[in-house]
């Protein structure tokens, strides 16, 4: 065979999942001996330990390679496998089946584009085969055979099989999924695996081999809206250029086109594609790729902003959004806990603000009152982000639809989110978006600024309760830092409520009183000089519409005195007496590299 | 719109590998890749440079046991100088000095990989280790100033070369001590990996795990990556598969002399069916598996 013709050959993630010891290893263990796809000598081997440790020979034990998989008899951890058919590649995920190992289980589902999912003819339906089933067709692993194992213990007898096939296709079918085929297969005897079985003459329908061939390969998302959530801003010493880098999730870009950066609004013509060693052929990239591109003009986006093109569908912009999401964290998912989400590239804190329902993935037993999620519960819900984010609807577009949740340091949950809610910071935002698209960038970069002024723009928000001495430490910092040779600039709040938003007076509407001030603050900070603003009581929710206004990274919040509760980690609190208010603010700025 | 052009399998394995290094970039302020000088980690090596257009913006360990075959270290000198790598080499000069390894006859296989490797490997990581530098103006090594523990290590092992490598994250952390605390590995939601550690951890990054090894000899020969001759045969029908230290490493019958003839060999010539580390040794003592020692913290 020619290399090059066989490398064209398409490759096929596939899950393997189901209860604990309805025999999804033996059944993989099988398939592998059956087409040829071990080593040589693999097969002895195994068999010659199992002799030597007095164990029956189990195909299993050909991948259950950890030594307590071997001793309990029980598969732990995932394995990937690959084996070939005479149509395509196969990378097998081998899942485990213990409600232990769930995570282990949707660490191979979520890569995977198909499942094999295995019934114990004898058994019948379990606790996991639901579960399993529900979370396959959540998380993505749309096309599904469902393979009725150990026909062997039935007697190969046709109404054994129609009766689980039945059974287990009406929960499928109330979950909203699907199972392309059902198949009667016997693991140990190798029947209806790779090869038609002989002991079963009334079933006519193809093997699990040829229910795997027959899977759809993965449309190309190439002729959707372009997407490419940006990985980092790349630029080099001794290279002029700043490559915005990421892999292209779906659509295509050109040089010519115009890209449009979420959930900053900022927008600038690609001037060419950028990958090394040289750019792709025809200078055009596609979904699938991993690629980078510079731009004719400078434009200052960031990691985790999402790369769209003019003329096509935006993303959505949002700081709220219904998702639905399973859950692995030991302690519940609480409203009254912080956590970061993950999507895409970007990275914002997260909060639970409403539970629809929380549902037992294998019995669907749904509580409606839950105020939490509980372990390997999934669950519909509202979700707030510390500031906005860009991302689609799941139905749109899967990769930037997608999130996961991290508690400390683990990852603990995984959803997609459905939509968009509305909220006060993102209709907000819907103006900075227009701001930023009409945006004129200067010729002078904002790093020449940096250079020039020995520091980097920063909006230092000075906040506390009423009566706090905090307007003094606003003014003593600022004749600090002046002192010192910064461009500062105090922006008392009342200069901007009685001028800039004079037309507000009556109306009092608090929300567009910050934002405006928050607009101000874009401009001066746009010219290079560190702002120092001084407001009472800043509310969470006042902090969230500042982030989308400006950089997250540029902004500082010092709290006067003691915070209240809720904003704990939230802002920086500083002693009540101005001198060591100031002498911590300065140390943090510092810190924080505002400058050296 | 334009057509899409039909994606190579190739393309996709390499799209995910660069999309890994950049995630890890993004992630891991102290991060370092491991590069033995044999074929994975040097396709790793070539993806790194895609990925940064042309730069690798992280430094490289080596681990030296002192019986790797020479000409690996002259190309490994060779290609850090045209490339302008951070290089940084580790050895267990303890163990070489008091000649605690299994050429001198001293201790098993195992215990020999455990010394000159893993632990070679984890005082490298952790910063207690001496590391030396290439001063790539003089070309030599020199002793060097930073201690610092490196937080995220970038390896390139592949799920097809052994059991308890079929079961690896792509991002998977070890523990304090560096272990690999199977049990405990973190889910791995689509491509939203793990990257937040507690202090005194670090994280391994796999970007190869998905490749075969038949996949790395045809992106070796589609990229014309250079690699050491080693994997040719020159003349004596014989040729190493998989490299490592010559004691312990054994060359296959083979007259593959460049990577197309090594591509149609695993495809459906005699190397067809037989594993590629059967010409490793410390394998085989260790009941098969590399668990023991990958548990240790062996890549």
């Amino acid at each position: 065979m020619d290399a090059k013709t066989a490398a064209a050959r398409e490759s096929l993630r596939v899950v393997v999942t189901g209860h604990v010891d309805h025999g999804k290893s033996t059944v993989v263990g099988r398939l592998l001996a059956d087409t040829g796809a071990l080593p040589k000598g693999k097969l002895e081997r195994v068999r010659a330990y199992c002799e030597r440790h007095g164990k029956p020979f189990e195909y299993a034990f050909l991948l259950d390679a950890l030594k307590d998989e071997q001793a309990q008899g029980i598969t732990i951890e995932s394995s990937r496998i690959f084996f070939k058919s005479a149509r395509r590649d196969y990378v097998l995920v081998d899942a485990p089946g213990h409600v232990e190992f769930i995570k282990n289980m949707i660490s191979g589902a979520t890569q995977a584009s198909a499942a094999l999912l295995v019934l114990d003819a004898k058994e019948g339906v379990q606790e996991n085969s639901r579960r399993h089933g529900y979370l396959l067709s959540m998380l993505g692993a749309r096309r599904i055979a469902v393979l009725v194992n150990k026909m062997d213990l039935v007697d190969w007898r046709e109404d054994a099989f129609k009766r689980l096939a039945a059974e287990y296709g009406a929960f499928l079918e109330r979950i909203g999924a699907r199972a392309e085929r059902f198949i009667p297969v016997s693991g140990l005897h190798g029947d209806n695996l790779a090869a038609p079985s002989a002991r079963m003459p009334w079933y006519r329908g193809p093997t699990a081999l040829a229910a795997l061939d027959a899977f759809a390969p993965e449309p190309s998302l190439a002729a959707r809206p372009f997407r490419m959530p940006v990985q980092g801003v790349y630029q080099f010493d001794g290279d002029a250029r700043r490559v915005v880098a990421g892999t292209v999730e779906s659509g295509t870009l050109a040089a010519g086109d115009e890209a449009v950066f979420y959930p900053s609004g900022k927008t600038g013509v690609v001037r060419s594609i950028e990958e090394f060693p040289r750019p792709p052929k025809g200078g055009r990239v596609f979904a699938g790729s991993a690629t980078g591109f510079s731009l004719v003009q400078p434009v200052y986006v960031r990691r985790g902003e999402i790369a769209a093109r003019r003329g096509e569908k935006p993303p959505a912009v949002a700081a709220r959004f219904r998702a639905r999401l399973v859950w692995l964290g030991r302690a519940p998912l609480s409203p009254r806990k912080d956590y970061v989400l993950k999507l895409g590239t970007a990275r914002v804190g997260v909060r639970l603000e409403s539970v629809a329902r929380a549902l037992d993935a294998s019995s669907l037993k749904a509580d409606r009152r839950a105020t939490s999620v509980a372990r390997h519960e999934v669950a519909d819900c509202v979700l707030r982000t510390a500031g906005v984010i860009a991302f689609d609807p799941v139905e749109e577009n899967a990769a930037c639809g997608r999130f996961v949740i991290v508690d400390g340091f683990d990852v603990c949950g995984g959803g997609l989110i459905q939509e968009a809610l509305p909220d006060a910071s993102s209709l907000r935002h819907e103006k900075v978006l227009a701001r930023n698209l009409k945006w004129q960038e200067s010729a002078i970069s904002p790093e020449k600024r940096e250079a020039r002024y020995g520091q980097k723009a920063a909006l230092v928000l000075i906040t506390g309760a009423r009566g706090s001495r905090r307007k003094e430490a606003a003014k003593e910092l600022e004749a600090r830092l002046f002192a010192a040779g910064r461009h500062v600039y105090f922006l008392g709040i009342g200069s901007a409520l009685y001028g800039v938003n004079a037309d507000l007076r009556a109306a009092g509407d608090h929300v567009e009183d910050i934002r405006r001030v928050a607009e101000v603050a874009h401009i001066l900070m746009d010219s290079g000089l560190v702002l120092i603003v001084s407001a009472s009581e800043l509310t969470e929710e006042d902090l969230v519409l500042f982030r989308s206004a400006i950089d997250p990274d540029r902004i500082e919040t010092f709290w006067v005195g003691s915070p209240p509760a809720g904003l704990k980690g939230k802002v920086v609190a500083v002693p009540g007496k101005t001198g060591p208010a100031v002498a911590a603010m300065r140390k943090r700025l510092a810190d924080r590299g505002f400058y050296p | 719109m334009r057509r899409a052009p039909a994606r190579d399998p190739l393309d996709a394995l390499e799209s995910r590998a660069i999309f890994i290094l950049r995630e890890a970039y993004a992630a891991f302020p102290r991060l370092a890749m491991l590069w033995s000088i044999g074929k994975d980690s040097t396709v790793m090596l070539h993806l790194a440079r895609k990925a940064f257009l042309g730069r690798v913006p992280f430094p490289l360990i080596h681990i030296d046991t002192s019986f790797k075959i020479p000409e690996m270290i002259a190309y490994r000198d060779k290609l850090a100088r045209e490339w302008k790598l951070r290089m940084i080499v580790g050895r267990n000069d303890a163990a070489l000095k008091a000649r605690k390894t299994f050429p001198d006859g001293a201790v098993d296989r195992l215990a020999c990989c455990g010394l000159l490797k893993t632990q070679a490997l984890k005082d490298v990581v952790s910063g207690e280790g001496a590391r030396r530098v290439l001063n790539l103006r003089t070309g030599r090594y020199e002793p060097s100033r930073d201690k610092e523990p490196f937080t995220g290590i970038i390896a390139g092992i592949r799920a097809d070369e052994e059991g308890t490598r079929s079961k690896e994250r792509y991002f998977s952390p070890r523990g304090v001590a560096q272990r690999w605390e199977l049990g405990e590995q973190p889910p791995e939601f689509w491509s939203l990996y793990k990257t937040d550690f507690a202090p005194g951890t670090h994280v391994r990054i796999h970007p190869l795990l998905d490749w075969r090894e038949v996949d790395v000899w045809d992106y070796i020969r589609r990229e014309k990556i250079p690699t050491v001759s080693l994997y040719y045969d020159q003349g004596t029908g014989k040729r190493y598969r998989s490299l490592g230290c010559y004691p312990c490493t054994f060359p296959v019958e083979s007259t593959a002399r460049n990577p197309a003839e090594i591509v149609a060999e695993l495809r459906t010539g005699k190397l067809k069916d037989v594993a590629e580390r059967s010409g490793r040794a410390q394998d085989a003592d260790d009941g098969g598996t590399l668990e023991s020692l990958r548990r240790e913290g062996y890549m």
